[in-house]
């Protein structure tokens, strides 16, 4: 993997798996500074949530340290489940401390004493290692007079509680299903408190803010989106592995850097995100969505790269697959929507359905992004609108 | 008073407090928005997105029985966005929903079925799913059928479960396509923890939850000239059929309902009024010889509070999750199952036909009574103490059936023996009618006097309220009880389980103590039970009360030991109250169950 990373000259950021600094004495300058002056770093940092919503993580802060609540929590959501992303893992693994200062900061901004990492259940291999790290963790807090402790929860393996509310949800001990919102946690959260949720990555970013300001993390990036991102590459391409780069590239220099030379298509952000045809790669820039970067497409990571040889009918028909799976189950246009184009793009390919149904999939998309009551179901129409549009002869013979 | 917010529906401005939902708004403009997960007695799930509006401003449309109002905001229900996607739920659920409509317990009833019509859903394109689902259907039970391939997966269940009953024999298992509603390892409603109250099949809005049915049972019963096919019906069915059969909310229909069990074919139609009225005997009996073991024997062993026990679900409750508190549980049986063992014993020699001639049939506004006389020591006369239990609805499917004009008929009167009812009766359809008419027997037994309430409306143990509660202060007592002298007697009402769970906590916990509490499983008592109309919600709930109330107030007798029936029967047959005969015939036991 490095040798052919080397030929290529990739532009690598070195920012979150940096190692060589002393995190009490990060935390300690930190903490000797108020909290409006944080808070306003992480704003003017311009760093929005990694994992793929990209909600800015200043303000997510700011209106939960407004709440006049006396309890409020900090969750580290490591429910890491979007197919193709497998970049927190690594940062809890290599850079922890990272992580736990960025909750034990947020912590204090917002009054908690209490954080979780929730854990997905299939990195249980990490808790060793993470407890041992929360050991010294807790023994620098004590140091530095910060009144918070973390401790994991281990989920159960549902893709929806990497969702926010039903991650909370599922900390209660109740079935991980999206709630109704509003109200949000920075509200009403884990157990009916104000609650910051932020994504493993997220938290590591903030505190790189914290280490070098704000200036040096908005410095990288583009308009919208600032800052460097950890990807998950992975597909067809001769280097897979875990990048740190900067956002804002288009698809065509990633691809350019990472692909196998007969690169078809990109899916950006998993199985909820995008497919990128070729004819879209200088068009298509990675970041989130905004109102001067044009087609920009956000991701929590994921870049999948298909060559020629991959029938994107197995693609779209292994994303339902798994959709029609993890859907929680409770909100009609998901549950069923899934079931529907899963069957349907069956249909279509055995000729038991006119090729027209794929518009009336297409429509059903369209309801399901409206009417879905999260994030899942209403993604779900990102890819496969976007598979069907640019491959709809694949879809068909 | 709240703030006010101001908004605009389809362009009509509302204000409307600041807690309330869009949903809630657009009912204040008479715009309805469709609902199907939505029930005013439950937690709001927005799950079926059937609901959904448009927000100005928003790109995705919003739930609007999930959606708070806020100043400024303007919805429009009724764009061609909103009816398309509405459109496509329907037609989404319809997909996994087993139709077939002409054969379903619900037909007419169902609220799927009515969306489908009213969004006119002629065409369906999308890939019928019910064929892979493996859908199974539990007909186990003796009292309840669930039939997944008709479920909408709107929860409904669940949260009526969780929330009013706080029993969870029903919860959500598994996500995505696999998604449905199941029971503790998916076993039968029959092997687990529920109560067979039945609140989950009046909250259920298709046809996936539904009573047993025993009309055809019954219809064969009365084809059968062999056999004397007697009826009872219970105190809160006659102020819920009429809601049926084309009359208005909380009308009477007492009258009416005897003509037309007499036109069914009955050979005598009976009162469950009337053992409800023995039941007070009993049980007021069995109070105060509990007070007098606690208070003049000092007996430790004596378990207080006592608590009614004429309620199956809430019977079935206390076995499954306090079976520490099954001493407390009052020996008598139901008024139903009082009924039963009379049936087959006092009545059959009374009219001179040999009990195992006889069928005998109840009615009644519940679910959890079919379990009840399903329950294996139900057979003290020395036969099935009442062989079929009908709810109020598959009365009206009779009626219906037999072609009986039920709104025309005249109004007839009970049979006799076992056919008088006092006003005490009555009220126990209501939740505190039971603690009412015990108090009217009771106080009046200790004191020689009425209970001190105008009109013997013992106010404070009405209403639909979660937990009630009363003292009563027992003063210039008769000789023999005189040991009550200056006693508070303090009492306590709940309905719904979720509230007797509540009580129960609060007793365990040392919070409360009390020494008499009547509980009822259903919302409401018997008059809001499982086996009642559809819908339900608590201003149905108001008017079926206040028609069980003003039946009290017109009829003769108002306090059931004034009930010459009851005179009589004792005379005749039981001797006294908790007499030996009685004890074989009128009092049960419990067993305890598991927790799942």
């Amino acid at each position: 993997m490095t040798t052919t990373a080397t030929k290529k000259q990739l532009h690598r950021i070195d920012l979150i798996f940096n190692n060589d600094d002393d995190c009490k004495e990060i935390l300690r300058n930190a903490l000797s500074r108020s909290d409006q002056e944080i808070v306003n770093e992480m704003v003017n940092s311009g760093l929005k949530g990694r994992g793929g919503a990209g909600f800015p993580t200043g303000l997510k802060w700011k209106l939960t340290a407004e709440s006049k609540e006396k309890e409020k929590y900090v969750i580290c959501n490591a429910d890491e489940g979007e197919p193709g992303t497998f970049k927190d893992r690594e940062i809890l693994t290599r850079v922890p401390h990272k992580v736990l200062s960025g909750m034990a900061m947020c912590a204090k901004i917002i009054g908690a004493q209490k954080g979780y990492i929730y854990l997905r259940g299939e990195y249980k291999f990490l808790v060793p290692d993470l407890k041992k790290e929360l050991r010294k963790f807790h023994d620098i807090l004590d140091e530095l007079g910060l009144d918070f402790r973390v401790e994991i929860f281990l989920g159960s393996g549902a893709y929806i509680c990497g969702e926010e509310s039903a991650l909370i949800e599922s900390m209660e001990g109740k079935r991980g299903e999206p709630r109704n919102k509003p109200p949000f946690p920075s509200v009403n959260g884990f157990k009916g408190k104000p609650t910051v949720v932020n994504n493993v990555e997220t938290l590591a970013h903030s505190y790189t803010i914290l280490k070098f300001g704000a200036k040096k993390f908005r410095d990288l990036g583009v308009k919208d989106s600032r800052g460097s991102k950890v990807f998950s590459v992975s597909g067809d391409t001769p280097i897979p592995g875990i990048y740190e780069l900067e956002l804002g590239m288009t698809v065509q220099d990633f691809v350019d850097d990472f692909g196998d030379g007969d690169c078809k298509a990109v899916q950006v952000g998993g199985a909820s995100g995008f497919l990128v045809p070729r004819k879209r790669f200088g068009k298509t820039t990675i970041g989130y969505e905004g109102k001067l970067t044009g087609i920009s497409l956000p991701t929590g990571g994921s870049m999948m790269i298909f060559n020629s040889s991959r029938s994107m009918y197995n693609v779209l028909n292994n994303y339902l697959e798994f959709f029609e799976e993890e859907s929680c189950g409770q909100c009609t246009p998901c549950r069923v929507g899934c079931q529907q184009l899963l069957k349907g793009i069956k249909a279509v390919k055995r000729g038991e359905k006119p090729t027209s149904y794929l518009d009336q999939l297409l429509k059903l998309t369209e309801t399901m992004k409206l009417t879905a009551k999260c994030g899942l179901g209403q993604s779900v129409a990102n890819s496969f609108s976007s598979i069907v549009e640019n491959f709809r002869e694949e879809m068909i013979y | 008073m709240s703030n006010m917010v101001n908004l605009t529906i389809n362009g009509i401005a509302v204000s409307v407090e600041e807690n309330k939902t869009i949903l809630e708004a657009a009912k204040h403009l008479h715009i309805k928005i469709p609902t199907l997960c939505y029930h005013k007695d439950l937690c709001v799930a927005g799950n079926c997105r059937v609901c959904v509006v448009e927000q100005v401003g928003n790109h995705k449309l919003v739930a609007s029985c999930a959606t708070p109002v806020a100043e400024g905001m303007e919805i429009n229900t009724n764009t061609l966005k909103v009816r398309n996607c509405r459109k496509h739920i329907i037609e989404l659920l319809l997909t996994e929903h087993r139709e077939e409509c002409t054969k379903c317990y619900r037909n007419g009833h169902c609220e799927l079925q009515a969306l489908s019509a009213e969004y006119q859903i002629t065409n369906q394109d999308f890939i019928d799913l019910v064929p892979d689902k493996n859908y199974t259907v539990d007909r186990l039970s003796p009292a309840i059928e669930k039939d997944d391939s008709k479920c909408i997966r709107c929860q409904r269940c669940v949260r009526t479960c969780a929330e009013i009953q706080s029993v969870g024999a029903i919860a959500v298992a598994h996500k995505g396509s696999e998604m449905k509603i199941s029971t503790f390892f998916d076993r039968s409603l029959d092997e687990v923890v529920c109560t067979n109250c039945g609140q989950c099949i009046v909250h259920c809005p298709t046809g996936a939850l539904t009573e047993k049915s025993y009309v055809e049972k019954v219809w064969d019963a009365l084809a059968d000239p062999d056999t004397h096919v007697i009826v009872q019906t219970a105190p809160a069915v006659r102020v819920g059929l009429g809601e049926e059969l084309g009359l208005g909310l909380g009308t009477r229909v007492t009258g009416k309902m005897v003509s037309a069990l007499k036109r069914l074919g009955f050979d005598s139609v009976l009162d469950t009024n009337f053992t409800a009225d023995l039941t007070i005997m009993e049980e007021g009996t069995e109070l105060l010889t509990r007070l007098k073991r606690a208070l003049v024997d000092d007996d430790p062993d004596v378990a207080l509070p006592m608590a009614t026990s004429c309620s199956p679900g809430w019977v079935k409750y206390i076995e499954h999750k306090y079976p520490e508190y099954l001493p407390n549980l009052s020996t008598c049986k139901s008024p139903q199952q009082m009924f039963g063992a009379l049936a087959k014993t006092y009545y059959a020699k009374n009219v001179n036909v040999a009990p195992e001639n006889i069928v005998s049939v109840s009615i009644m506004p519940c679910t959890a009574k079919k379990f009840e006389a399903n329950r294996p020591e139900m057979k003290d006369s020395g036969y099935k103490d009442v062989d079929y239990v009908l709810t109020t609805r598959e009365l009206a499917v009779m009626i219906k059936q037999a072609g009986i004009e039920f709104e025309k008929l005249n109004d007839e009167i009970f049979d006799s023996i076992m056919g008088v009812g006092s006003g005490a009766g009555a009220i126990f359809g209501a939740t505190g009618g039971v603690m009412e008419a015990a108090l009217r027997t009771a106080y009046e037994i200790v004191t020689g006097r009425e209970v001190p309430f105008d009109n013997l409306e013992i106010i404070p143990v009405r209403g639909l309220e979660g937990v009630k509660e009363a003292t009563v202060k027992i003063e210039g007592t008769v000789e023999a009880w005189n040991f009550l002298e200056g006693a508070e007697l303090k009492c306590a009402i709940t309905n719904g389980l979720e509230n007797a769970h509540k009580l129960l906590e609060a007793i365990k916990r040392g919070d409360k103590f009390y020494h008499f509490i009547e509980i009822m499983a259903c919302p409401g008592g018997c008059l809001g039970g499982g086996g009642q109309p559809f819908p339900v919600d608590n201003e149905i709930r108001l008017q079926r009360m206040n028609a069980l109330y003003e039946e009290d107030r017109n009829l003769p007798i108002r306090k059931s030991h004034e009930n010459p029936e009851i005179v009589q029967i004792y005379k005749e047959f039981l001797d006294e109250p908790l007499s030996h005969k009685s004890h074989k015939l009128l009092h049960t036991s419990y067993v305890k169950r598991e927790q799942y």
